[in-house]
């Protein structure tokens, strides 16, 4: 839920409760202040009433309402309680509206010529259910007006104030920790925002100050492993050169160089790696992927045809693309050598140059979809292939990622990597 | 013949110079830029092998100081960093090859040879061995005057195992220089051996006398008879 709609649903549910409140205590007060004004009034025409008395008695029998306001009721004897008005609402039939209707009703006594009398005075009241309907109505369009109108101001002010905040988040969105590229903060007079940008400041400089380093720390830790490597390696020949071992000996020597070989593959995968993450490989030039396939296809024909594997190189179209040569050279013969050493004994590889795209296609010996996020991981091995460093194929991936040519796997009867060139 | 070896790895610089005086040259060495200096201001060298990065500098001052005085001594630049900036940069110097660490000895060998063959040898490019005639140049090989056909690799393997003369050369290094530096994650090298097959079955068809051993399964050994 949107920050502006998680405010303004508050602001509805916040202000129904309010508004309810408020307009019962305000029913209740205006109805009290009706009240009192009423019942001035009818203490007003008490008084009138009893005056018109004294000049004229015979309004004294004035039995019914009739024709007036009030009505005079003779007593037979003194009252209890003389001279004390007594208020209270009561119904009345209308003469206009057919129907009963509220009145207010004052009665009293008073003492004329030795004579109690008893006289009501009656006005005629609003009527509650229209004025409840009425307060209810205007109630409801304040809230409804209220509503919109803080909906309106909230969106105005919110997305005002809030917009480096949107900014921001916008921003991070596009953040890549690999570009050295610095996100620039709007300043802003919010405190609360730019502590908020001062702390993501921090905290990207900090992340990509430790990513880094760990760049620097692989590319480091290879170069300083590749001396070592070399010099044993080039022992164990100086070793295996002499005549004097015999076959076991010389087996044994062979195998550590083998291993150490394993090594200074995969130390030298990590490198490459690194050097591509980093843009080490800068000149660029238009290259012909279709004539660069041809010429690894012929490339790796011994490796393939010891397999019985065949390489089957079918292009559609003239494909050209603007890159480094060694990367581009490394990203097929990664891809290729991939095919070729999952390939099943005695098929058919077959790489397609299409107008954009060139897809790699080989059977293997299981034929099961791969995972197609996870092969590209480093060190991801799913067959137990010695011989594997785990990096090919991340290293092809670093270098479509860098020339954003999507290298993407899939399964259609057999496994298919495709590049686009776009 | 005489070889300087400028490398500041005590270990490395052993190891090449113990593969370079089996080949019967004069190696001298320098583990610095400073002995690297004195040394080539005094003596004149058929090949340098220098290293490029030195503790006390670039070692591409090294090739710069001999091209500006005229020393037309052959110069391998060997380098960790594998950098096509620095390889670039050494060849536009006049560094005639460059190799990148780590390297085989055999590899070594066959640079250094190649180097050697260019500048010493300006009229005869030719390599005798036994009753067998190579010239990598024109890419030729004869035996008994009569010309052997090759194809591609089969004369790279050749080429590369007469550089190498009785020695070892393991399958790695072999399919590296054969096969180029992306092929070497092979599974295994067992598609050399039919192109060794071949290449046996031609030079016996010509009754050449030299031979190529398998030694061990760990690589092959060109042998003269």
């Amino acid at each position: 839920m949107k920050l502006l709609n998680y405010t303004s649903k508050y602001f509805v549910i916040i202000l129904l409760f309010i508004i309810f409140i408020w307009a019962t205590f305000f029913y209740y007060s205006m109805l009290d202040e009706i009240y009192d004004s009423m019942d001035d009034g009818l203490e007003n025409q008490k008084g009138l009433v009893l005056q018109k008395a004294k000049k004229n008695p015979s309004i004294l029998e004035q039995k019914q309402f009739e024709d007036g306001y009030y009505m005079i009721h003779k007593l037979s004897q003194r009252p209890k309680k003389l001279g004390i008005d007594h208020y209270r609402d009561t119904l009345m039939f209308m003469q206009n509206e057919e129907d009963f209707e509220p009145v207010r009703l004052l009665e009293t006594s008073f003492l004329m010529e030795d004579n109690y009398y008893k006289l009501k005075v009656i006005t005629s009241m609003v009527e509650e259910d229209d004025l409840i309907a009425d307060l209810f109505y205007s109630i409801l369009w304040l809230y409804l007006g209220l509503i919109l109108s803080i909906l309106i101001l909230n969106n105005f002010l919110l997305k005002n104030t809030w917009k480096p905040f949107y900014n921001l988040l916008d921003k991070l969105k596009n953040f890549n920790i690999e570009t050295e590229e610095k996100i620039s903060f709007e300043t802003t007079k919010i405190e609360e925002f730019s502590l908020l940008n001062k702390n993501i400041e921090q905290l990207l400089y900090k992340s990509q100050e430790s990513f880094k380093q760990q760049k620097q720390f692989i590319e480091n830790a290879s170069h300083e492993l590749q001396t070592p490597i070399a010099i044993s390696i080039n022992k164990l020949e100086l070793i295996l050169e002499k005549n004097n071992l015999n076959e076991e000996q010389a087996k044994t020597f062979s195998s550590v160089l083998q291993h150490l070989e394993r090594l200074k593959r995969f130390n030298k995968s990590l490198l490459l790696l690194t050097k591509i993450e980093n843009n080490q490989f800068i000149v660029e030039e238009n290259i012909n992927i279709n004539t660069l396939l041809k010429q690894l296809v012929e490339d790796f024909y011994d490796f393939s045809n010891y397999k019985n594997l065949t390489i089957q190189l079918i292009s559609q179209e003239d494909l050209n693309y603007y890159m480094n040569k060694d990367l581009a050279v490394i990203l097929f013969t990664n891809l290729i050598q991939n095919a070729v050493k999952h390939g099943k004994k005695d098929s058919q590889i077959e790489i397609l140059i299409s107008k954009n795209t060139v897809i790699i296609k080989n059977e293997s010996e299981k034929n099961i979809p791969l995972d197609g996020e996870k092969i590209f991981n480093r060190f991801y091995k799913q067959t137990g292939l010695q011989n594997s460093t785990g990096l090919g194929l991340s290293i092809a991936k670093a270098i479509s990622n860098k020339y954003s040519c999507g290298l993407r796997y899939y399964y259609k009867d057999q496994h298919c990597f495709e590049i686009n060139f776009l | 013949m005489k070889i300087l070896i400028i490398e500041d790895e005590i270990d490395m610089l052993e190891n090449m110079k113990q593969s370079l005086e089996k080949e019967g040259f004069l190696v001298e060495t320098a583990p610095n830029k400073q002995s690297a200096f004195s040394k080539i201001g005094i003596y004149n060298y058929d090949c340098i092998l220098l290293d490029i990065g030195l503790p006390d500098g670039n070692g591409l001052d090294i090739l710069k100081e001999l091209k500006n005085n005229g020393i037309n001594d052959g110069v391998i630049i060997v380098s960790a960093k594998d950098s096509l900036d620095d390889k670039l940069k050494g060849l536009n110097l006049g560094a005639d090859d460059y190799l990148p660490k780590p390297f085989h000895m055999a590899e070594l060998n066959a640079r250094v040879k190649a180097v050697l063959r260019r500048k010493n040898f300006e009229g005869n490019k030719n390599i005798e061995i036994g009753n067998l005639i190579a010239n990598p140049e024109e890419r030729t090989v004869m035996v008994n005057n009569i010309k052997v056909d090759l194809n591609r690799k089969e004369l790279d393997i050749l080429l590369y195992l007469i550089a190498n003369k009785n020695r070892l050369v393991n399958k790695t290094a072999l399919a590296e220089h054969v096969w180029g530096d992306h092929i070497d994650q092979a599974d295994n090298f067992e598609f050399i051996y039919s192109q060794i097959k071949n290449l046996r079955k031609k030079l016996t068809i010509h009754k050449s006398d030299i031979e190529i051993k398998s030694v061990y399964g760990i690589g092959y050994r060109l042998d003269i008879l």
